[in-house]
């Protein structure tokens, strides 16, 4: 641990402490200066993609564009996209949050540190390592073409879903891995079975990490592009209501990531402009999608059973969970 | 009013805890499945293109459908166009390149950011830059390709390029000698907007990792007189350096398999980069970009070798991200990466 320190006496005997002293100092002012520097790099995009889209957004946004299609009826713009981004989500929250919290409440619950459970985690982990482009091009292979089912909500719905199952499967683990022992103690005591106690007693306090889970997993499905583009296709009308076509007849999708991408070259001011808007409204749910998850763990931080401990600082709190960790792992195995 | 016996309550109890288990283990299983198809589809559907392409494709920098209204012939016992070559030594070349150039970028910047954040800042601004962390993983990467592509790229090609290119003729510098676009599409750019991606997923792992740091062990260094610098090598540094490896390489995985942001900015050209500012493509941007025009192909091949392709990012992808947990793994006892996208 005191390498530094010693070495700093090592090197230069003739030198006078004084040197030392301010050589130090340098040092010290310098590398701060640089991990400032890495700071600023790190803000410096952020707003610079903000201001540059939404601020050509602003100036070419009407309402309108919120209440007509792309096809063109009555005006321009992007009502069949953010409908359609709209109804992916929804889709993806049912069969994302079905599989992913099951497979969380599984691995937390009843996995146990086995090979199996192991083997279940690290295909989880390296799920979510896998490029969304891969997870198109494959819903494409076996939804679109094997299965037939054409471009259509529910390829594209499955395939933004096994995408994000991971996120929340973690998210849930986690959720209810950190529910205290003493809840599952006191409830086993009274003689409930799994079952009434998950839902009853554990479930109900892991509910803000598992929302928050399914809250990130519907931020990175809204922003997903390239699953999509070969298994919704897209549409410049308004989604309609069947889940898969047919080989004939395909029910292309619209969401507003593809107004974004596909658009944005166009030789059309109009449709241009369209890009635009579709981006700033995708930036507007990303903020909401952030907030909202802000919120339910601020509520559930100011709820919680231990008041105290939620008004203490970021590393006191770390601190208290690692203390009470001992107890609680053995009880989550 | 009839009390179920306490024996028929037990075994309901018995039977719904069983219901349970199974049920959630149908959950806890899919990703296990969904990953051996993915691997299992793309083998087999790229199977006649690996027989039809052989080595070539990984060493060929020729990249041809074949003539479209040739008939199409059978050679190895896969029918394809008269003249098809599929050589993706220019898309493996610059999907490489261009992750290696976001993270060497990216990588300094999320580190240093990181360790002002948990070491200087008080708590308030410090969940203001979180929220920032958060933002910028959110933002979808088509808008941070249009921004790329209209504003950041055209931006570098009349500000910084110009200065760029005029660096000495020594190692290393020599590098950004070269003649850039007018627009700035290209490798760099791909890269400077990839380093910007992968800035959120390494800076938020890296914070996460400086928060474990026991204070007691900082307290230490500091009482022994160490600035905070020298106390920071000492120990922060020690504690999170294999954790830190591993997020860098969990960045640059993201970086490989990144899309649409790469679509817009890398210039789409087939080639191998000749300098720092050449357009360029990657594997995951060709698949986007030539499905549609590769379904017209009457023998599917050109299907086929986009399924190849995919394989091949797979594969990258795959190695990379069992690589990163394993680091992590082996140095912190157990300890797990978070999955990851800087939320």
């Amino acid at each position: 641990m005191s390498t530094p320190a010693t070495t700093v006496r090592r090197s230069k005997p003739h030198v006078g402490a004084r040197t030392i002293a301010r050589r130090r100092l340098l040092i010290d002012r310098a590398w701060w200066t640089i991990c400032s520097l890495g700071l600023i790099l790190l803000a410096v995009p952020v707003l610079w993609i903000l201001i540059a889209v939404v601020g050509k957004a602003v100036t070419v946004f009407h309402w309108s564009v919120l209440t007509h299609t792309t096809s063109g009826v009555g005006g321009y713009g992007i009502a069949n996209a953010l409908v359609g981004t709209l109804v992916l989500a929804v889709g993806v929250a049912i069969v994302a949050g079905l599989v992913g919290i099951s497979g969380g409440i599984y691995l937390a619950e009843f996995g146990g540190t086995g090979i199996f459970s192991t083997l279940l985690r690290s295909a989880s982990e390296v799920l979510a390592g896998i490029p969304s482009i891969v997870f198109g091009y494959v819903g494409y292979l076996t939804l679109v073409i094997g299965l037939g089912w054409n471009l259509s909500l529910l390829p594209g719905v499955i395939v933004l879903a096994m995408l994000v199952v991971p996120y929340i499967a973690k998210a849930t683990e986690l959720a209810l891995n950190q529910v205290p022992s003493a809840y599952r103690e006191g409830a086993e005591a009274l003689g409930m079975s799994k079952p009434y106690l998950l839902r009853k007693v554990v479930f109900r306090s892991a509910v803000p990490g598992v929302l928050t889970g399914l809250i990130i997993a519907l931020a990175i499905s809204v922003g997903e592009t390239a699953p999509l583009l070969y298994t919704a296709g897209f549409t410049n009308a308004y989604p309609s209501f069947s889940l898969i076509g047919t080989h004939q007849n395909s029910h292309p999708i619209g969401y507003l990531t593809y107004a974004a991408y596909g658009f944005i070259e166009d030789p059309t001011a109009v449709v241009r402009n369209l890009a635009y808007d579709a981006s700033m409204v995708l930036i507007v749910l990303v903020l909401v999608l952030i907030i909202a998850s802000r919120v339910i763990v601020r509520l559930s931080q100011k709820f919680a059973p231990n008041r105290a401990v939620a008004n203490l600082s970021r590393q006191d709190r770390r601190k208290m969970r690692e203390l009470a960790k001992g107890p609680s792992t053995e009880n989550a195995t | 009013m009839t009390v179920p016996s306490s024996a028929r309550r037990s075994r309901n109890q018995r039977i719904g805890t069983q219901l349970l288990i199974n049920g959630t283990r149908l959950g806890a299983v899919v990703p296990v499945l969904v990953l051996a198809a993915m691997v299992a589809v793309l083998l087999v559907e790229a199977l006649p293109a690996i027989r039809y392409n052989g080595w070539g494709f990984f060493t060929g920098s020729l990249w041809q459908g074949g003539n479209p209204y040739g008939t199409p012939t059978r050679s190895g016992g896969v029918y394809h166009l008269p003249g098809a070559k599929y050589g993706a030594w220019p898309l493996i070349s610059g999907t490489l390149e261009s992750s290696a150039l976001a993270l060497v970028i990216g990588f300094p910047i999320a580190l240093g950011a990181a360790i002002l954040l948990v070491e200087k800042l008080p708590r308030r601004p410090a969940a203001a830059i979180g929220l920032f962390l958060e933002i910028l993983a959110g933002i979808p990467s088509a808008v941070i390709g249009i921004w790329g592509i209209f504003t950041f790229g055209p931006w570098l090609a009349k500000h910084i390029y110009p200065t760029l290119t005029h660096m000495p003729n020594v190692p290393v510098l020599n590098i950004f000698r070269g003649v850039p676009s007018s627009n700035g599409e290209g490798l760099l750019t791909g890269g400077l907007v990839l380093a910007a991606m992968i800035l959120p997923i390494i800076a938020a792992t890296s914070r996460d990792l400086l928060l474990q740091v026991p204070d007691t062990t900082k307290e230490a260094a500091v009482a022994l007189g160490m600035t905070s610098t020298e106390a920071f090598w000492a120990v922060q540094a020690r504690w999170v350096r294999s954790g830190v490896i591993g997020a860098a390489v969990l960045g640059l995985g993201r970086a490989l398999g990144e899309t649409i942001a790469i679509a817009l900015v890398s210039g789409g050209a087939q080639q191998v980069a000749t300098n720092i500012y050449s357009p360029m493509s990657t594997i995951a941007a060709t698949i986007v970009l030539q499905l549609s025009s590769a379904q017209g192909d009457p023998t599917g091949l050109a299907v086929k070798v986009l399924a190849e392709a995919a394989l091949v990012l797979l594969a990258i992808t795959l190695v990379v991200n069992v690589i990163a947990r394993q680091i992590v793994r082996r140095a912190a006892k157990g300890a797990a990466l978070p999955l990851g996208v800087g939320f």
